[in-house]
């Protein structure tokens, strides 16, 4: 009830935002920027989260968030404002997302978001980057004597969630195998899980990083296994407004720092003794040298604060994903230079 | 010295009529402002607006479907598909939550204690927990509850019970259409039938065996269309398929999802509280006078209620009972939660987050509701004129 309601008060909230921001748009054009003055004003990022998904934004009791995609909403509060934990976190559904972004009521989406071109040049977003390379897997049972998607066969039931790319590239994938298949899609990935875990389905499908995770919450986890097999491209990552450019460079560059710090050996507990390193790249990533900052009105500390407060992607990784036995392989996340496709325009 | 002219000229009835015009165009003024400055700033925000995304391919599937559809379909399509299926589990909700809540009514009124204060303890439970909750506890209970496919529940060996749902067997006709066309003249011969009854009646009191005679009527004609008018029917009986070591299916006849019966069950027990206590309320408000009046006439306890009671309780029933059936279908809007397609998940969900038309398809939804709440209530209202009382 609750979900559905806020869901409704949302979209009345965007239409009456865009009614009552006026003229007030996006301030493209120069070095202006309308979402940073606001946010600099209101002392917090409004970073919109997922509603709990383990490694990627997560609540705990006490109610702090953690996750990779936590990190980037830390990381640009850590440029902007000089500290990671003035962020205010936004639980919102798949269905609920976007129209919260393009409404105001967050300014950084950083929900496990899978970047497409419709969603990048339809609906008013930008995408800034990708913090995480997935594709979309099958969860099966294991005695089920599957091993294999080709080991489908016409009326298998799958279940998933509603609102996400997952839906589409399911049907695609079927179809592309001509197999008849039940559909099931919820709004929640919890309501997924227990369905999924009373046998409504003979399958679950998702990002195979959100089967890993949620695969945690089934009564006997050790029962299920991901199928080998990935059937999409799922590049997950952070998204902002169309039309304010500078704060769509702030959240790109906030991420890149993280990924780039990595690359060179730069991390929290090193990052300020690094000051006087004889390697330009890091001089310029710990704001020793050059005046990256001001190109988007921030001073030159800005890097080294994400660095020292958030930590580089390595860490944010290893902490998040990999100690939880979440995907302790990062595979294609992994920096271009040991094999995997993490690779980021310089800082310079 | 004009405007002293103006204001004399005022007859009483432009006096009324003034400040209504001219608050209906100033409402008129206020939506076309809200509508320019929504406009522009959705263009400032790069977001278009139309309605053209409704012919694009959807590109998604559904489980349930009462009309034929697939993801190749437009989104208008999609749209239909939820809407039909709200429309499904509202009917069978309000069907079913009428016949509960009537019982129920009726029965917490009984001189038997024990079925008087079940009545009242089934009211008062089902009454006081959020509807949502009750959609989840039948969802999630009955899929623990039930067995998995190939334990299915058997009855008969036609129709299967299991948590992926119920099967039944599929009706195969041959020349449906005179079958139907025989129903439907059955059902114009009784509505004469009935006409000459009352006139027969009325006139020269005598009574017809109506009821006989009708009933007679709508089984035999449909019958005759076996023998005389080519219409057949056969069953397609679902049947059990091994799809891997541990899975397994039922193909063929007709399946009846989880989240349809939960969802209907959910909402026609929770609505018929409501209406239980309209009944029991209507049934009260008949003056005693009117059965101590009947009962000394000679009528039977039956006939009291039937010729006596229901009538006058019904104008008291009735106008309560449509609210409760608007209730029910806007509430059938909680299927998303349990994936039943219904319009709220089909369109205001996966559409509406597939193309991103946040303005467009809440607006559509929103006036599909609207329709559909005014549809029944300029209904119940044209029944509730009817029952109500004729002043002669």
């Amino acid at each position: 009830m609750i979900k559905s309601i806020r869901t409704w008060i949302l979209v009345v909230l965007a239409s009456s935002l865009l009614v009552a921001c006026g003229q007030g748009g996006g301030g493209s054009g120069s070095k202006k920027s309308k979402t940073l003055d606001n946010t600099k004003k209101a002392g917090f990022v409004k970073c919109g989260v997922s509603q709990g998904l383990p490694g990627f934004s997560n609540a705990d009791e006490s109610g702090n968030w953690t996750g990779i995609d936590v990190d980037v909403c830390r990381a640009v509060a850590a440029a902007v404002l000089g500290d990671a934990d003035k962020v205010k976190y936004t639980p919102l559904s798949a269905k609920e997302r976007f129209t919260a972004l393009t409404s105001g009521e967050i300014d950084v989406l950083a929900r496990n978001t899978t970047w497409t071109l419709s969603r990048d040049a339809d609906i008013g977003l930008t995408f800034v980057g990708v913090n995480f390379y997935d594709g979309q897997g099958f969860m099966v049972r294991k005695n089920s004597g599957i091993n294999s998607v080709n080991d489908f066969k016409d009326g298998i039931s799958a279940c998933t969630n509603t609102g996400t790319t997952t839906e589409l590239n399911m049907r695609d994938f079927f179809n592309s195998k001509n197999i008849k298949y039940e559909p099931i899609a919820f709004e929640k990935a919890d309501e997924v899980v227990q369905a999924y875990d009373a046998g409504r389905c003979d399958t679950y499908t998702t990002d195979k990083s959100g089967l890993a995770a949620q695969r945690t919450k089934l009564s006997a986890p050790d029962d299920h296994k991901v199928l080998p097999e990935t059937i999409s491209k799922e590049p997950l990552g952070p998204v902002v407004r169309q039309g304010d450019s500078v704060w769509e460079d702030i959240v790109r560059w906030s991420l890149n720092t993280m990924i780039e710090a990595e690359e060179y050996g730069v991390n929290s507990s090193n990052a300020s003794s690094l000051k006087d390193s004889d390697n330009p790249a890091i001089k310029r990533l710990v704001g020793a040298e050059g005046e990256l900052g001001a190109a988007f009105g921030l001073d030159n500390e800005w890097s080294l604060r994400i660095i020292e407060q958030v930590g580089n992607y390595g860490e944010s990784y290893k902490k998040h994903i990999a100690d939880t036995n979440i995907l302790p392989n990062r595979g294609p996340n992994e920096l271009w230079t040991k094999g995997g496709i993490l690779y980021v325009p310089p800082a310079r | 010295m004009n405007l002293k002219n103006f204001k004399l000229n005022l007859s009483n009835k432009n006096k009324d009529l003034i400040p209504q015009v001219i608050t209906v165009l100033l409402l008129i003024l206020v939506i076309i402002y809200f509508t320019i400055n929504a406009q522009s700033n959705m263009g400032n925000r790069g977001i278009s607006f139309g309605f053209g995304f409704l012919s694009q391919e959807s590109s998604f599937d559904i489980t349930f479907s009462l009309i034929d559809y697939d993801g190749s379909h437009s989104y208008a399509r999609a749209f239909l598909v939820g809407l039909l299926n709200t429309i499904l589990v509202s009917a069978i909700g309000i069907f079913f939550a009428t016949i509960l809540g009537v019982t129920i009514g009726i029965g917490r009124l009984s001189q038997n204690y024990l079925i008087a204060k079940s009545a009242e303890w089934y009211v008062e439970i089902f009454r006081n927990i959020p509807l949502i909750l009750q959609i989840f506890f039948w969802y999630f209970a009955a899929l623990r509850a039930l067995p998995l496919t190939v334990d299915s529940i058997n009855f008969y060996d036609i129709s299967f019970l299991n948590v992926k749902g119920w099967y039944v067997p599929r009706f195969i006709w041959t020349n449906f259409s005179v079958f139907l066309y025989s129903i439907i003249l059955a059902i114009i011969l009784i509505i004469f039938l009935s006409k000459y009854a009352k006139k027969q009646r009325d006139e020269f009191g005598k009574q017809l065996p109506t009821l006989y005679i009708s009933l007679g009527l709508l089984i035999i004609l449909p019958l005759t269309t076996f023998l005389a008018g080519g219409v057949s029917l056969s069953f397609e009986i679902p049947e059990l398929e091994q799809l891997s070591q541990t899975v397994y299916v039922y193909k063929g006849g007709v399946s009846i999802i989880p989240e349809l019966i939960s969802l209907a069950l959910a909402l026609s027990m929770y609505t018929a509280t409501f209406i239980a206590e309209n009944v029991r309320a209507g049934i009260l408000g008949v003056n005693k006078g009117q059965k101590e009046a009947a009962a000394s006439i000679g009528l039977t306890k039956g006939q009291i209620l039937k010729l006596v009671v229901m009538p006058q309780a019904l104008r008291i029933i009735i106008p309560p009972t449509t609210n409760q059936y608007l209730n029910l279908t806007k509430n059938s809007s909680l299927a998303a939660a349990i994936a039943y397609p219904d319009i709220v998940l089909v369109f205001a969900g996966t559409a509406l987050m597939q193309t991103g038309r946040a303005i467009e398809i809440i607006s559509i939804t929103m006036l599909t509701y609207l329709s559909l709440s005014l549809s029944i209530s300029v209904f119940m209202n044209w029944y509730n004129k009817k029952m109500a009382i004729k002043e002669k």
